[in-house]
């Protein structure tokens, strides 16, 4: 991601397109586009990541859960005419940068996220698939999920902490 | 438990998350992970989860995902020649957080109240098949009448505050109601209290037309 935030490096781009467009578009699919809407939203969600690639924070998200928001964003955009709200951004200046360590250990935590996920019970794995596909509406969505949710939150916690002290 | 902080609950956060919210419930939700560093922090763990969830799609499901063989031209002549997408302007500090001001159009002065009786006002900002998002005014130490829910309601505090069944409300602080939920806002006395309102079903309110309800029925 720096690379391409920084020397607009298309060898990088291309490297993480191989890797995540098709799940992009396969999630896009699974949330109920047909294969061309679902191909060209890809390719618009794609190109946001280029563009936006220097606002991206990896002490606070993972790539993959980067991606995730802008593929949300982008299937709710298609549902409604208004652009979907989103919380304040926190600004962080120059006087934070992220910590190489946090943005690895955070890395690290999602890859074992989804390392958890995948030895789920088939059936529960299902049901979070299915929350994030938009089947499931916030009522029906179970929280016995049994991942390891904590370390990611206490992680992003201190993320969080560290942007309110650079600030003040 | 402290009472001091009413946040989402994990199921809130998550489908707000997951995206399955309306329109209106989404403007409470950014304005109150605005406002609360944990519930901010769970939101951005939950979105972590749907990071995991595209990482551990189904062989065939990318198999049926496959982009189109020029799919990296095309997404690259899409590219070519944009500019860095700007970051967002900050918004000026004030009562209301920045999707709240977008929403209005401004802070709090930039608002079209409408008076509803007894001193309440309202203004809504949104409406559609999945919600009504309103801004409420409430006169300090004024008692809203006592209600019950067909559907879901959710309320956060922008100044000001209140008590009721659920405990005691102030800036930052969500509520949560749904239809097992019967409640008598009292706004505290002192400041006006402020609320941002998403409701997806017309409240039920207990006694016949009380002198407030009348003009918020068959909104
Ligand atoms: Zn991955
Ligand atoms: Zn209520």
């Amino acid at each position: 991601m720096a690379a391409i935030a920084q020397n607009q490096d298309q060898a990088a781009f291309a490297e993480l397109f191989r890797h995540f467009a098709p799940r992009v578009k396969a999630f896009l699919m699974k949330s109920g586009a047909d294969a061309s809407l679902a191909e060209d939203c890809m390719q618009d969600v794609m190109a946001t990541l280029w563009r936006k690639a220097h606002m991206y924070d990896p002490a606070r998200a993972s790539v993959a859960t980067w991606i995730f928001t802008i593929a949300r964003n982008r299937r709710i955009d298609l549902l409604r005419r208004a652009a979907r709200p989103e919380p304040e951004d926190l600004p962080w200046g120059p006087e934070a940068p992220p910590e190489q360590a946090e943005a690895l250990a955070l890395q690290q935590d999602t890859e074992r996220l989804a390392a958890a996920l995948a030895k789920l019970p088939e059936k529960q794995r299902s049901l979070v698939q299915r929350a994030y596909f938009g089947d499931l509406s916030h009522a029906e969505i179970s929280l016995e999920t049994g991942l390891p949710l904590g370390t990611i939150k206490s992680r992003i916690r201190l993320a969080l902490d560290r942007l309110r002290h650079a600030m003040t | 438990m402290t009472d001091t902080h009413h946040t989402a609950p994990d199921d809130v956060l998550m489908g707000y998350a997951t995206g399955t919210l309306s329109q209106a419930f989404d403007l409470v939700l950014a304005t109150h992970v605005s406002l609360s560093d944990d519930a901010r922090a769970r939101l951005e763990t939950f979105e972590a989860l749907g990071g995991a969830v595209l990482c551990d799609l189904d062989a065939e499901d990318l198999d049926r995902a496959a982009p189109a063989p020029d799919s990296l031209q095309q997404t690259l002549a899409k590219i070519d020649g944009a500019a860095p997408a700007p970051r967002p302007t900050p918004h000026a500090k004030g009562l209301f957080p920045a999707p709240l001001q977008d929403a209005v159009g401004g802070d709090e002065t930039a608002v079209s109240w409408r008076a509803v009786g007894g001193g309440v006002k309202q203004c809504v900002l949104h409406s559609d098949e999945g919600g009504i998002a309103r801004l409420l005014l409430i006169p300090a130490g004024r008692e809203m009448p006592v209600h019950s829910h067909h559907g879901s309601e959710m309320t956060l505090v922008l100044q000001g505050a209140y008590r009721d069944e659920g405990g005691r409300f102030a800036r930052g602080d969500l509520e949560v109601a749904d239809t097992e939920i019967t409640h008598q806002p009292i706004a505290e006395p002192g400041e006006d209290c402020i609320c941002l309102v998403a409701t997806d079903a017309k409240l039920r309110f207990r006694s016949l037309l009380p002198r407030l309800a009348q003009p918020f029925i068959g909104i």
